[in-house]
């Protein structure tokens, strides 16, 4: 395969994480990078690509498919998984941590896999983070619209302003050791019940 | 003091008696934390037992026999103390190849042999006509499913490797690319036959049953080294999946122990459709014809737990049959070895005589299995990719 940049293909449903890898990957010079989110036929278009690299996530359940790479007795180049190399653990375990796997096509130098493992765990970690983030983002903007609509119908029955309303609120998840989102829900929940 | 365990598993019904031990409290009896993890494919259950993010794990047993010959992948020593279900596999067919199957057979449609040759007929007229091969697909290259798909076409003579496709399909995805045309049958576990009957795109053509009368089919595995260092953890772990196998096969216990496993971190399925395999009484039909078996799945009766390394070697002959080891008297050893009704009798203070007498395999075609002579027996199939 010579020193040219090896083939990557990237199996992902996330389109997100995907592009991240990808774009990582680019960036660090790998510019044969295939990415496949459809996954119909999966094997057929992976012989069809002829990759040097797959690189798959641990919650796609094609995962399994990959495996019959290594029954097929007439492919001229047979990949082997990155779990077969036990030298390095502490990748393995990383990776395994990051959520994602790597198949390597036999002949490929160990030196030059690393790097290319070592980018997927970071960008891999790097979107989970982000999830994460999205996720909390998400229920704070969920918990404000909760929060708003509790101050207003404290407004409406206690005859309070808004500023009043807030302070109820606050000083009475203080006092209960709660968080002022769930107050808010509870005085949803109620006035819902009340109706 | 309390033992945490890490436990990973894969969404299907022959998982009942480890979901049953945890969260019917058999575990906590024997001093067990356990944390059971789902997962999406074998290859993560077999990597994650395999590096220690899981403690044990519900197995395939050819992936723990495949784990321990370092075939394909990393070797790393399995023990399996105890099984957690024999038989339990259908195969199921689109409604067009069961119509092609149903025109051209001669005999009982339940019998096995009659429904291979006229698969071959089958299989003979698409390629005279120009069709495309039929596709099959099973779930793992080291499965139950592959070896016994290949076992009965092979039987009818259709050379499973020449005349038709073997694909690897993840089981949630089987009902999906049968009703798409992706594939035209497949051969997996419970629930999947049932759901794609009562979707009305599959007929259930065969219980794994009707092909061997006693297939090991997963194994609760742990680390070799891992069930050394810690005998007495194996040991309680052994005892509550046992607990909940006797449990399951209670006909009166039978309505909770599908509530249980149907729930959403579990199988999470209907109930109800747990049930019926739990009994054995499914429909093979979208037309609502039912067929019984009380050889459908076998969880804890008729011995079924005790893991035996007859089933072993019977398994390590089909890998070698299909190409995927080699021959050698210490790879049958190494492959009989995985499977530990030594630690089975000692967590549960067994002498080691059986109480019932299990079965041979009881395969349909060929002659009786010969755990001592593999290449003797091997010789009287006609269809193989024996390495030489």
């Amino acid at each position: 395969m010579g020193e040219s940049s090896p083939k990557i293909v990237i199996v992902d449903e996330s389109p997100i994480r995907a592009a991240i890898l990808e774009e990582g990957l680019r960036e660090a010079g790998f510019t044969g990078v295939v990415h496949i989110s459809e996954m119909q036929s999966l094997l057929a278009r992976i012989y069809a690509l002829d990759p040097d690299v797959i690189l798959i996530d641990l919650e796609n359940p094609s995962r399994d498919v990959l495996e019959q790479m290594f029954q097929v007795s007439r492919a001229v180049r047979r990949p082997i998984a990155m779990f077969v190399d036990q030298s390095d653990a502490a990748s393995i375990q990383a990776s395994v941590d990051a959520g994602v796997s790597a198949y390597i096509v036999d002949g490929l130098k160990k030196e030059r896999i690393k790097p290319i493992l070592d980018l997927c765990i970071s960008r891999f970690n790097a979107f989970a983070k982000l999830q994460d983030e999205l996720d909390r983002t998400k229920s704070a903007l969920e918990d404000r619209k909760v929060i708003d609509r509790a101050k207003g119908i404290l407004m409406k029955l206690k005859g309070l302003t808004e500023e009043e309303a807030y302070i109820l609120l606050r000083s009475t998840a203080m006092r209960e050791k709660k968080k002022i989102g769930e107050i808010a829900q509870s005085i949803l929940t109620a006035s819902e019940m009340l109706k | 003091m309390t033992i945490p365990l890490r436990i990973g598993f894969i969404p299907l019904c022959d998982a009942a008696a480890l979901i049953v031990a945890v969260d019917k409290g058999f575990a906590a009896a024997e001093g067990l934390d356990v944390t059971l993890v789902r997962e999406v494919s074998w290859s993560n259950v077999r990597d994650k037992l395999n590096i220690g993010l899981f403690d044990a794990a519900h197995l395939l047993a050819p992936v723990a026999i495949a784990s321990s010959l370092g075939l394909g992948h990393v070797k790393v020593p399995i023990a399996a103390p105890f099984n957690l279900g024999l038989n339990g596999n259908a195969i199921t067919v689109s409604p067009a190849l069961h119509a092609a199957i149903m025109t051209e057979i001669s005999g009982d449609p339940v019998d096995p042999m009659a429904t291979a040759l006229a698969l071959a007929r089958v299989v003979a007229k698409r390629r005279k006509s120009g069709a495309e091969p039929l596709t099959f697909g099973m779930t793992f290259p080291f499965s139950t499913h592959n070896y016994q798909l290949r076992f009965w076409m092979a039987a009818g003579g259709v050379d499973p490797d020449e005349d038709v496709r073997l694909v690897v399909l993840p089981p949630p995805y089987m009902v999906d690319s049968l009703a798409s045309g992706h594939v035209d049958a497949f051969c997996v576990g419970a629930p999947w036959n049932s759901v794609a009957v009562d979707l009305g795109v599959g007929h259930i053509l065969h219980f794994v049953a009707d092909i061997l009368v006693r297939a090991v089919e997963k194994v609760l595995a742990v680390r070799q080294d891992w069930s050394e260092k810690n005998p007495e953890v194996l040991a309680a772990l052994v005892r509550a999946a046992s607990r909940a196998a006797e449990f399951i096969e209670q006909p009166q216990n039978r309505a909770e122990a599908a509530r249980i496993l149907a729930q959403p971190e579990r199988i999470g399925v209907d109930a109800e459709v747990v049930q019926r395999t739990l009994d054995g009484r499914l429909k093979i039909s979208p037309d609502g014809t039912v067929r019984e078996s009380s050889r459908y799945l076998l969880v804890g009766r008729e011995g079924a737990t005790r893991p035996d390394p007859v089933q072993a070697a019977w398994l390590y002959a089909q890998m070698v049959r299909w190409g995927q080891a080699s021959i050698s008297p210490a790879a049958l050893r190494t492959a009989q070895a995985v499977f530990r009704p030594d630690l089975y009798d000692a967590a549960l203070g067994r002498d080691g005589k059986l109480t019932d007498a299990p079965g041979a395999i009881g395969a349909f075609a060929g002659p009786p299995f010969d755990a001592n002579d593999i290449p003797g027996h091997l010789a009287a199939f006609a269809i193989g990719r024996q390495k030489s």
